[in-house]
């Protein structure tokens, strides 16, 4: 895989290899080239061998097998030229934002003189000189990211490694991020910048792919997205039925894969075989098929062997949820204090059966209160909220009963084995014995779990992990489903399977609420509501939401992406001018 | 009930499913029942004594013979003069001098009655004055068979019986009240650890979404430690006398009861901890925090009478104060069932109060 050693690097890696205990090697043979002022991405969902990756060139761990060079000379030897920020624990929380950059200046040797002028660039840098006084774990999520970037740059370095510098950042700071490291590579820094998230590669100047801890693809991200160029199409005319349109054209064998876009939906077409036309698919005579853009992670899933297969499995068995007139899910002015603190107010929506509801806003907003309250982990301090027809106050445990839960941290016992944990959860809701052993039996088959039952839930893949987290939620077949930002960090391939399991269950009338800053679920969303500083900003279809931006900012074709970064910079605008008014 | 169950399962399993986890909870606290047992011994023994015989006679001879032929003692080490004495205690190579006059064998020898110098370093008090009380037993004795035959008789003295313990043997007396003070300690490990730990592990959220009830919950994580304690309990039952010699007079089935009742007090205490904890290693301060003083004012190693007044009366807030009791009580006396109940009601008014407030804060801190 790895070429002869560019001129032109200042960091490379050839043929690393790393184990951790038996089994399959955290990475097998990859290797990496860094050139100097160009954004190097390192890709790959989860588990695919990134950090251990970024871990072996900043020479804070040695590989099994292989070479790395930085500026020509081991990582130990010119440890001074690295810039590394490292995923997590890298700022000390219960220091201010300026202890925090005197520490790291104190450990890279920075001459005490300089502190000052070094500190005044960093902070015109990130913006965040009004914070200097802050504890750094009180910072957003995108703030103490910059802050993190700030530490790392302390001394000029000529490679930076950033692992993972995107998570747990809303769409608006993780374009500033970028922006900031745009400026970087202007000044011949080498930069790699690690990410869960594929359209962050499209981004990169080169793309080194991983899965599993092997290569799958190196080179500018164009060159994965042009072996599929012609072969997306976008669907459109049946906004009704496009949750079924989906599920059949999957089941086609010439499409290898396929995602909910707002009223659309999205095909790859495989490859040799003619783009069908709108009789073949089937879908009415409304059908428009246009081409639509390919993206990186239409090449990444052909590279995978394509997406999952429309039928659901766990749909079919799924028991059809009886129709009511009433909402599956209300919230009537759910409002919630933290002392003087309003975390969320007034937020109002109600979600009929069978449909799918997003709540989408950067960290911090609200959007995790206000899912925590309709969950009833928190008590509402005002308003009220049902779910499945029981109220949150009075009824909290019935209402408990009616729906599944599913965490985007993997919230299940990880030492207890993946059977014990499906014991568990059928106790938990009282599946009767019988009733029990049958939806376990149905999992299992479901899920592929039976070779995995007594291998402890901690240690599964990732994706199993994720497969085995649905199962304990939806065991109990409950007619509402709450998922907190259930794909992050899952391979594209698994969260099309994932997706495709919900579809399935919201044509059975199971109704869904999901939280997320993640664009592409927020497509799969019948509705999404937008909260921002504890406020509903905008509530409507994605479509509709992307129509408003688009007329806000004059963005032709604008992303659920734009769309958020477009609401969101319109409604700072209306909260200054209401001050200055 | 199927829900209860379900959680007690998951429980036992969160505890008993890592085969090292499993050692964890039965292989120290019987090493620390040994170790312990060993090294909290309150007998002094081996005592390295000076002498500084100015007398040299028959007498004194004699003396220092017995003393050497006492058990209690190892060496005795002799002084020339009262400069090398004073150095070595100083130096605490030894742990008291005997000082004998130059008259002693002449006074003796006279009728009259004599006196010996015993210098002791006070700040050793505690051994000290078991030294104290050796040395003049020895010289007592001796001195009662100088006198003539007549007058032992008229001189009367004392027979001691040591009733319980008719040897004094400090096993019979640390023993059980170890069996106290180590269920306790696993006991509150493992109650506080239990929420904490998914807290921290995020499997708390998970969990509080479920339809369980609190009081399920509760019961749930209740379940194993109680079990493990109980188990425990039970190895010590057998190994004190087994082991160790130590007779089990009283009723076992006053003796289950109790460490019931005993364990339900420290779990609310350990419950408690956990649900004010965030992570795992608050908790595990926490513990300590609490293990310390549990043990201290229960009156094991010091006597409850010999704290100032204010601290007596908080020790009646120390469950393990009453459940030492018990455990002395039906190990070396075979307590009746009537003074144990005198104990284990405020037991049960402490673990009431435990468990509530235990069962009130995790309620609090749900969010």
């Amino acid at each position: 895989m790895a070429g002869p050693v560019a001129p032109d690097s200042v960091a490379s890696a050839v043929g690393i290899t790393k184990a951790f205990g038996p089994g399959l090697p955290a990475l097998d043979s990859v290797g990496i080239t860094i050139r100097p002022g160009k954004v190097t991405g390192l890709v790959g969902p989860d588990g695919a061998g990134k950090t251990t990756l970024i871990r072996i060139l900043a020479g804070l761990m040695s590989a099994d097998a292989g070479t790395v060079t930085i500026l020509g000379g081991a990582p130990s030897e010119r440890l001074d030229d690295i810039g590394y920020m490292p995923q997590r624990f890298g700022l000390y929380e219960d220091l201010t934002v300026r202890e925090n950059l005197t520490l790291y200046a104190q450990l890279r040797g920075l001459p005490g003189e300089e502190h000052e002028a070094v500190f005044g660039r960093l902070y015109q840098f990130t913006d965040l000189g009004r914070f200097q006084d802050r504890l750094s774990g009180k910072l957003s999520g995108g703030m103490k990211q910059k802050l993190g970037l700030a530490c790392a740059l302390v001394r000029t370095p000529r490679v930076l490694l950033l692992d993972e510098p995107g998570v747990g950042v809303d769409p608006i700071s993780r374009r500033e991020l970028w922006a900031m490291v745009g400026e970087l590579t202007e000044q011949g820094i080498g930069v790699l910048w690690s990410t869960a998230y594929l359209d962050e590669a499209e981004l990169c100047d080169d793309v080194y792919l991983l899965s599993e801890g092997k290569q799958v693809f190196t080179g500018p991200p164009a060159d994965l997205t042009r072996r599929v160029d012609g072969r997306v199409i976008r669907v459109t005319g049946f906004a009704d039925r496009r949750r079924m349109a989906l599920t059949e054209a999957l089941d086609r064998s010439d499409v290898i894969d396929g995602t909910i876009q707002g009223r659309a939906v999205r095909l790859l077409i495989g490859p040799g075989v003619p783009i069908p036309d709108a009789e073949a698919l089937g879908m009415g005579s409304d059908t428009l098929i246009e081409p639509a853009h390919p993206r990186f992670e239409d090449g990444f899933i052909e590279r995978l062997g394509g997406g999952p297969k429309g039928t659901s499995a766990l749909a079919t068995s799924y028991r059809e949820i009886p129709p009511n007139d009433e909402p599956a899910i209300e919230a009537q002015g759910l409002t919630k204090h933290f002392g003087d603190f309003v975390a969320a107010g007034d937020i109002r929506f109600t979600v009929p059966r069978g449909e799918i509801f997003g709540l989408l806003g950067p960290n911090g907003a609200g959007k995790s209160t206000t899912f925590k309250m309709l969950c009833g982990l928190l008590t509402p301090s005002e308003g009220t909220g049902s779910v499945a027809g029981h109220d949150l106050r009075h009824a909290a445990a019935s209402a408990r009963a009616s729906l599944g839960y599913m965490a985007q941290k993997f919230s299940l016992y990880g030492d207890l084995s993946v059977a014990q944990n499906l014991d568990f959860f059928a106790g938990a809701y009282n599946l009767p014995r019988a009733r029990a052993r049958q939806a376990i039996e149905r999992m299992v088959e479901i899920f592929d779990l039976g070779d995995r039952l007594s291998v402890n839930a901690g240690t599964l893949p990732l994706g199993f992990k994720q497969r085995l987290a649905l199962a304990c939620a939806v065991m109990h077949e409950p007619p509402v489903l709450f998922l907190d930002e259930p794909t992050s960090g899952v391979d594209p391939v698994m969260r099309r399977e994932f997706w495709m399991h919900i579809n399935g269950l919201v044509q059975k009338g199971v109704t869904v609420l999901v939280t997320t800053h993640f664009m592409d679920e927020a497509e799969y969303c019948d509705r999404v509501t937008l909260i921002y500083r504890a406020e509903q900003i905008a509530t409507g279809t994605p479509d509709a939401l992307k129509a408003q931006a688009g007329a806000l900012g004059q963005i032709e074709d604008p992303t659920m992406e734009d769309a958020f970064i477009a609401l969101i910079e319109e409604q700072d605008r209306r909260h200054t001018q209401g001050e200055a008014a | 009930m199927q829900r209860i169950w379900a959680m007690i399962v998951k429980e036992m399993w969160a505890v008993l499913r890592d085969p090292k986890a499993r050692l964890v909870l039965v292989a120290p606290p019987l090493i620390q029942l040994f170790i312990f047992a060993y090294a909290t011994t309150l007998d002094v023994k081996h005592v390295d004594i000076g002498l500084l015989d100015r007398s040299s006679g028959a007498h004194s001879s004699e003396l220092v013979s017995r003393i050497a032929g006492s058990p209690y003692f190892r060496h005795i080490v002799p002084f020339e003069n009262f400069g090398q004495l004073r150095k070595a205690i100083d130096l605490q190579k030894v742990h008291a001098a005997l000082v004998i006059d130059e008259d002693f064998d002449a006074r003796l020898a006279r009728g009259e009655p004599a006196t010996l110098g015993l210098v002791l370093d006070g700040r050793r008090s505690n051994a000290s004055q078991i030294v104290n009380g050796y040395v003049s037993r020895i010289a007592g004795e001796m001195g009662l068979e100088l006198l003539p035959p007549r007058m032992q008789a008229a001189a009367g003295g004392s027979t001691v019986t040591n009733w319980f313990n008719p040897t004094l043997s400090y096993f019979w007396f640390t023993l059980p009240s170890l069996v106290a003070l180590i269920t306790s300690v696993s006991g509150l490990a493992v109650t506080s650890q239990s929420v904490a730990r998914e807290r921290e592990l995020g499997t708390f959220d998970q969990l509080m979404v479920s339809p369980l009830r609190v009081h399920e919950i509760l019961i749930g994580k209740m379940v194993p430690p109680l079990i493990i304690g109980m188990l425990n309990g039970s190895i010590y039952l057998i190994v004190a006398p087994v082991f160790f010699g130590v007779p089990f007079t009283g009723s076992v089935l006053l003796f289950f009861p109790a460490l019931f009742m005993y364990m339900l007090t420290v779990i609310g205490i350990g419950m408690f901890i956990s649900a004010l904890s965030q992570t795992q290693q608050q908790a595990f301060l926490g513990m300590f925090l609490a293990a310390v003083p549990l043990i201290i004012l229960s009156g094991y190693a010091t006597p409850i009478d010999n704290m100032p007044g204010w601290l007596q009366i908080v020790t009646y807030a120390d469950p393990a104060r009453y459940f030492i009791v018990i455990v002395q009580g039906l190990f070396l006396k075979a307590m009746p069932a009537s003074v144990v109940f005198s104990q284990l009601w405020p037991l049960f008014v402490i673990a009431c109060i435990t468990l509530s407030a235990a069962a009130w804060l995790f309620r609090a801190r749900m969010e």
